[in-house]
């Protein structure tokens, strides 16, 4: 039989791909989309209250986004539209909903303490750990530059 | 062993009385669908949770069988199952209804092999009358175990394969109990690995294995492929086979017209599992349906039944283990 090194070598050679020029595409235009409609909410409220501000309106499109990736997770669509789109839907904050609700939704079989709260954070909670840990050192690195200034 | 170096021959002929195979609904909608005994509407089979809609097909699955054989459970000496959750909660669960001794086993994909392997040679050895082997996977159950929850928006990788949903359990007993249809030798796999690390290319993984163990086989039976109608692998997937052959062919096997793979059949290209189906439950069913009802009907002869399997568990993966793989072979012919 193939040695392992050969063996290796001509998975390599002759393992299906991925077709990139389709996958990125879809990604680039669902993702696209998703933030089209992000950018719509939010000129949407600009249209609506004039006199907030820009800050807050950003916060409350966050929401917004987030609560529709949620919805559409719990319709189950949202996986179908991850299904086309990879990334393209992973990296907007429909996502981030999505990574939280899911495995909420999954787990509710092994209770609420157990099940649902325990598990909630299994995707998310790398993102959230790294999140916190980069913003306390570029804070850190922030508070470090403004000594010598 | 009494067959060679990895190879058992089965003197007493244990007989297959019967088989039976549940499938989900994405199975039924496959080609293989005429075949299957019971297809399900929706996979949550009417239960609270997956887990127990998998154990209740599990369970369907041993009660149809010993129904098909015409037997009622207490004529059942041991029941020999397994399945892909931790624990094999499945097939233990679903023998803590049944009231029939119990055996669990694991050895991942290919446990429907292993067995069938252990039932034959128990009913060989003349120490039960009848075993029922059987097998199930659940595609719900297992992408939580392995992968991700259901409803995360993720994307199939090119070899990955689609997990079965479904059942199989085959009934074996000993000769001249009206069946002609009979398990002849067995080949027990040798784990190897060959380094694969990537648990979305199983196929890859398992066809090292695979190849051992059908190479091993004929030599130790000193058969040619030709001796058999088909080699039938569990669930190497359309990539895997084509490196299981590849493999067989660096051996000077040519084995491309008589391979067929459970996995490969079971799915039609259209139904979008990039490589084919997998799970404990592919190999039964399809055996159990397909190629059960095709020797019973005298269209196939003979057949080496190899169930194959990937034998890591998410720990292991994320550890960076290499995935090792199993194959099982087991020889059923028809004698008229």
């Amino acid at each position: 039989m193939l040695s392992k090194t050969q063996y290796l070598e001509l998975d390599k050679k002759i393992a299906p791909k991925s077709n990139e020029a389709r996958t990125l595409f879809l990604s680039f235009v669902i993702g696209g989309l998703i933030c089209m409609i992000g950018q719509g909410v939010s000129d949407l409220f600009k249209l609506a209250f004039p006199e907030m501000e820009e800050k807050m309106i950003g916060e409350i499109t966050s929401t917004v986004m987030i609560f529709l990736g949620a919805l559409l997770t719990g319709f189950g669509i949202y996986d179908r539209i991850g299904k086309h789109a990879g990334a393209g839907s992973i990296v907007p904050i429909t996502g981030f909903a999505n990574s939280v609700v899911s495995p909420a939704m999954e787990y509710r079989s092994e209770g609420v303490v157990f099940g649902v709260m325990c598990k909630m954070f299994v995707i998310a909670g790398p993102i959230i750990v790294s999140g916190v840990s980069s913003s306390i050192l570029v804070g850190l690195v922030y508070w470090f530059v403004g000594l010598f200034q | 062993m009494n067959g060679g170096k990895q190879t058992i021959y089965f003197r007493n002929k244990p007989s297959v009385l019967s088989g039976y195979s549940i499938v989900g609904p994405k199975e039924a909608m496959g080609p293989l669908d005429p075949y299957f005994h019971k297809r399900l509407r929706k996979d949550d089979f009417g239960q609270k949770s997956y887990e127990k809609a998998e154990c209740k097909l599990h369970m369907s699955a041993i009660s149809g069988a010993i129904i098909a054989a015409g037997l009622s459970p207490t004529d059942i000496d041991v029941n020999i199952g397994g399945d892909l959750l931790n624990q094999i909660i499945t097939s233990s669960f679903s023998a803590r209804e049944l009231d029939i001794p119990f055996i669990g086993m694991y050895s991942a994909c290919s446990t429907f092999g292993q067995a069938l392997i252990i039932g034959a040679a128990l009913i060989d050895g003349g120490y039960v009358r009848r075993a029922a082997c059987s097998t199930s996977s659940h595609f719900s159950t297992a992408e939580r175990q392995y992968r991700y929850p259901l409803e995360l928006g993720t994307q199939m990788t090119p070899t990955s394969q689609w997990t079965v949903t479904g059942a199989g359990c085959t009934i074996l007993g000993k000769a001249g109990e009206g069946s002609n249809i009979f398990v002849e030798s067995a080949t027990i796999g040798k784990v190897i690995d060959f380094g694969i690390s990537d648990a979305n290319n199983m196929g890859a993984a398992m066809a090292p294995a695979a190849a051992q163990s059908v190479l091993q086989h004929l030599k130790d039976t000193g058969r040619d492929v030709s001796y058999y109608d088909y080699i039938v692998t569990g669930d190497l997937g359309v990539y895997g086979s084509r490196l299981f052959l590849e493999l067989l062919e660096s051996e000077g096997v040519h084995a491309a017209e008589r391979h067929k793979d459970c996995g490969e059949m079971i799915f039609d290209k259209k139904q979008r599992c990039p490589q084919g189906g997998s799970g404990a439950g592919c190999s039964s069913v399809v055996f159990n349906a397909y190629f059960l009802y095709q020797m019973r009907v005298g269209s196939i002869k003979r057949i080496l039944l190899v169930p194959t399997g990937a034998l890591l568990s998410k720990l292991s993966s994320l550890q960076g283990e290499t995935i090792p793989g199993i194959a099982n072979a087991v020889s059923f012919v028809v004698e008229e």
